[in-house]
């Protein structure tokens, strides 16, 4: 029998039942969809990440503060801080092919002007932290040196914040007050767009890290020096990224009086490392989402079974009608599996035109909340949605389809 | 083909039925020779095992010990595939209760063997074979909107589109008004006059006395075989 009329006989048969028809594929309409949506959301995330990574630049180095012998989440959220001032200096003026070095100090704060009161994330620095991390002003100034030296209160606010605090009037020259003390705001930050771990870059304001301890969260190192959270290093190429960071243990263990291999209480992280850590988060996370849209896809496959072992037990008869005129058995088989990968890629279909409806949709109104997931539907994941839910159509049509070609083509004809 | 050598040779056929621990005869050991261009009726009481013959003979059901040839084929060392194309090609069926596609137009059901055998012109075959049944200006009728000797018809012109050389035919008359009997019995006369074997399983004798030659089981074994007067046919 021709692949042509097989075809005509699939399409009459489940035209002859719309309404069952429709029901079955919205199980694998909304299985796909969700494959779809969950798996552009996730890989949007993946790429919001990593750009605003890499729009910090790439040739950084983050040293944090850990607690010897404490591992993962535990170490970065609790350890005592170990790192200061003057570890930063030394890094600066002895490690080879070091460019820059910013010390930071992050918390969150109340910051207010006026009746107008936002929460902000405060980053506690030196001037080195406009280019290493890559924010400049859109105007007015950075903090310099002589601010940091002074404890100067002065501040300059993300362009969120601005924009927030004052509207579109200029800020430079304003007073804000953090935390209930005033600062001088002397710059704003150009937009930058993207976040990191739910905190948008343009929502943070600028301190001199000295004012920051002496005035808003003064904290001490365990030898009653004056800490700080983290130092950024940039440095010349990601190439000596390595070298580099065998320089800073040295010294720093040196300076902290670390004689043993291991119990280290700070933690060097390239830029590269950072990445492949957020990558392999979302990655499973995408996968996660993939795995559990995965179940409804499961679902509707065996509404297709279901529906397709209905529609043989009905269809018996035509089934003898079929043996008795001569219809051989890969004959029926193919009626009946053409039938099922019909009503299964018709099904993908329109769920994968749901899903990207729907991608668009949270892309849309992701950008409009401020956090920007660019859910974008790549033809991978519409390439993989298509085979999957003609297969799960295949399989799930296979054993109705087995049934009803083994049917007795006598049994068949006298079933009522 | 010898006059001697018949076109279906049926060598000492039974049939056991299973049901669960009890063995049904439902034919004990049948012979029964049909040449080329006959018209045989095959009668009996319901149980008597005629429809199962025809059923064996179709190549719908297997016989459970005896041998079969048709046309000097064997047919038990057939396969499931080969059965599917001797039906297709040899042997056209018509059933009591016709066995059309419901929702399906008379020209499309009449199709259906063509579907199968793989040869083109299908739509033209159809049309020829309806218009030998008298149909042709109801080709596009589904069977709803037909009369029963209408869709019996219809069922004739499937049975023909092929060009068998064998028509098999259970109970044609069964479910039709006398009128539309006479109608059907015709038409298989004239097949049988334009050179095709025709088996019909009926028990009307007025069906029965159309054709050459009478055939009546009795608890599946032969016990009758009579030829009939040419003059009563036509």
């Amino acid at each position: 029998m021709k692949w042509i009329e097989s075809f005509i006989i699939a399409v009459r048969s489940l035209g002859s039942n719309k309404l069952r028809s429709s029901l079955t594929m919205l199980g694998v309409i909304i299985g796909v969809g969700s494959v779809i949506t969950l798996m552009s959301v996730g890989r949007g995330a993946e790429k919001s990440i990593t750009s605003t990574l890499e729009g910090m630049g790439t040739n950084l180095i983050y040293i944090a503060s850990q607690t010897p012998g404490v591992q993962g989440l535990a170490a970065m959220g609790m350890a005592s801080q170990s790192l200061t001032l003057s570890d930063a200096e030394a890094i600066a003026e002895r490690v080879p092919s070091v460019v820059a070095v910013a010390p930071i100090t992050e918390n969150y704060a109340e910051v207010a002007a006026g009746d107008e009161s936002v929460a902000a994330f405060i980053e506690a620095t030196t001037p080195e932290y406009e280019y290493v991390l890559n924010f400049p002003t859109e105007y007015g100034q950075f903090i310099t040196a002589r601010h940091v030296a002074s404890r100067d209160m002065v501040t300059v606010l993300g362009s969120d914040i601005a924009e927030d605090l004052f509207g579109g009037e200029d800020a430079v020259g304003k007073k804000v007050k953090i935390n209930g003390r005033q600062f001088n705001v002397i710059g704003v930050l150009e937009a930058k767009g993207g976040q990191m771990m739910g905190i948008s870059m343009d929502a943070i304001i600028v301190v001199p890290i000295t004012t920051y301890q002496a005035r808003l969260f003064p904290g001490q190192t365990v030898r009653g020096e004056d800490a700080i959270q983290q130092i950024a290093v940039q440095i010349e190429s990601t190439e000596v990224a390595d070298i580099v960071s065998a320089d800073i243990t040295e010294l720093l263990s040196q300076r902290h009086r670390i004689t043993e291999e291991g119990k280290e209480d700070f933690l060097i992280m390239t830029q590269e490392q950072m990445m492949g850590m957020i990558q392999q988060v979302t990655g499973l996370l995408t996968v996660l989402l993939g795995a559990i849209a995965s179940i409804s896809l499961l679902v509707g496959s065996i509404g297709i079974m279901n529906i397709m072992l209905v529609s043989v037990t009905e269809r018996t008869r035509e089934i003898g009608i079929r043996k008795a005129v001569g219809a051989k058995r890969r004959d029926i088989l193919l009626q009946f599996l053409l039938e099922a990968a019909m009503l299964s890629l018709s099904g993908g279909v329109v769920g994968i035109i749901g899903g990207w409806a729907v991608s668009w949709l949270i892309s849309t109104f992701s950008a409009a909340a401020g956090i920007s997931i660019d859910a974008v539907v790549s033809w991978d994941i519409v390439i993989l949605a298509i085979s999957v839910s003609v297969f799960i159509g295949l399989v799930s049509g296979i054993y109705p389809a087995m049934r009803a070609a083994r049917l007795n083509p006598i049994d068949a004809l006298h079933y009522e | 083909m010898s006059p001697n050598k018949g076109m279906i040779e049926l060598e000492n056929i039974t049939k056991i039925y299973r049901m669960g621990d009890v063995e049904v005869p439902a034919l004990r050991g049948v012979t029964l020779n049909i040449y080329q261009g006959e018209m045989v009726a095959l009668i009996g009481a319901s149980g008597s095992g005629k429809s199962t013959l025809m059923n064996i003979v179709g190549f719908l059901d297997k016989p459970t010990e005896g041998k079969y040839t048709i046309e000097g084929i064997d047919v038990s060392g057939l396969n499931d595939n080969k059965l599917a194309e001797m039906r297709n090609k040899k042997i056209g069926f018509v059933f009591q209760t016709y066995n059309l596609l419901a929702r399906t137009a008379a020209i499309a059901n009449v199709e259906l063997p063509l579907i199968y055998g793989g040869t083109g012109q299908k739509r033209k075959r159809a049309m020829e074979a309806l218009e030998r049944v008298g149909l042709k200006e109801r080709a596009t009728h589904k069977p709803s909107e037909l009369s029963g000797g209408e869709q019996q018809r219809v069922a004739i012109a499937r049975a023909l589109v092929n060009d068998p050389s064998l028509i098999l035919a259970d109970e044609p008359t069964g479910n039709l008004d006398s009128k539309s009997t006479v109608e059907i019995i015709s038409i298989f006369c004239r097949l049988n006059q334009e050179g095709i074997t025709v088996i019909l399983v009926t028990h009307e004798p007025d069906v029965a006395a159309k054709a050459q030659r009478i055939v009546r089981l009795l608890d599946g074994k032969i016990v009758e075989d009579k030829k009939v007067e040419p003059a009563a046919g036509n």
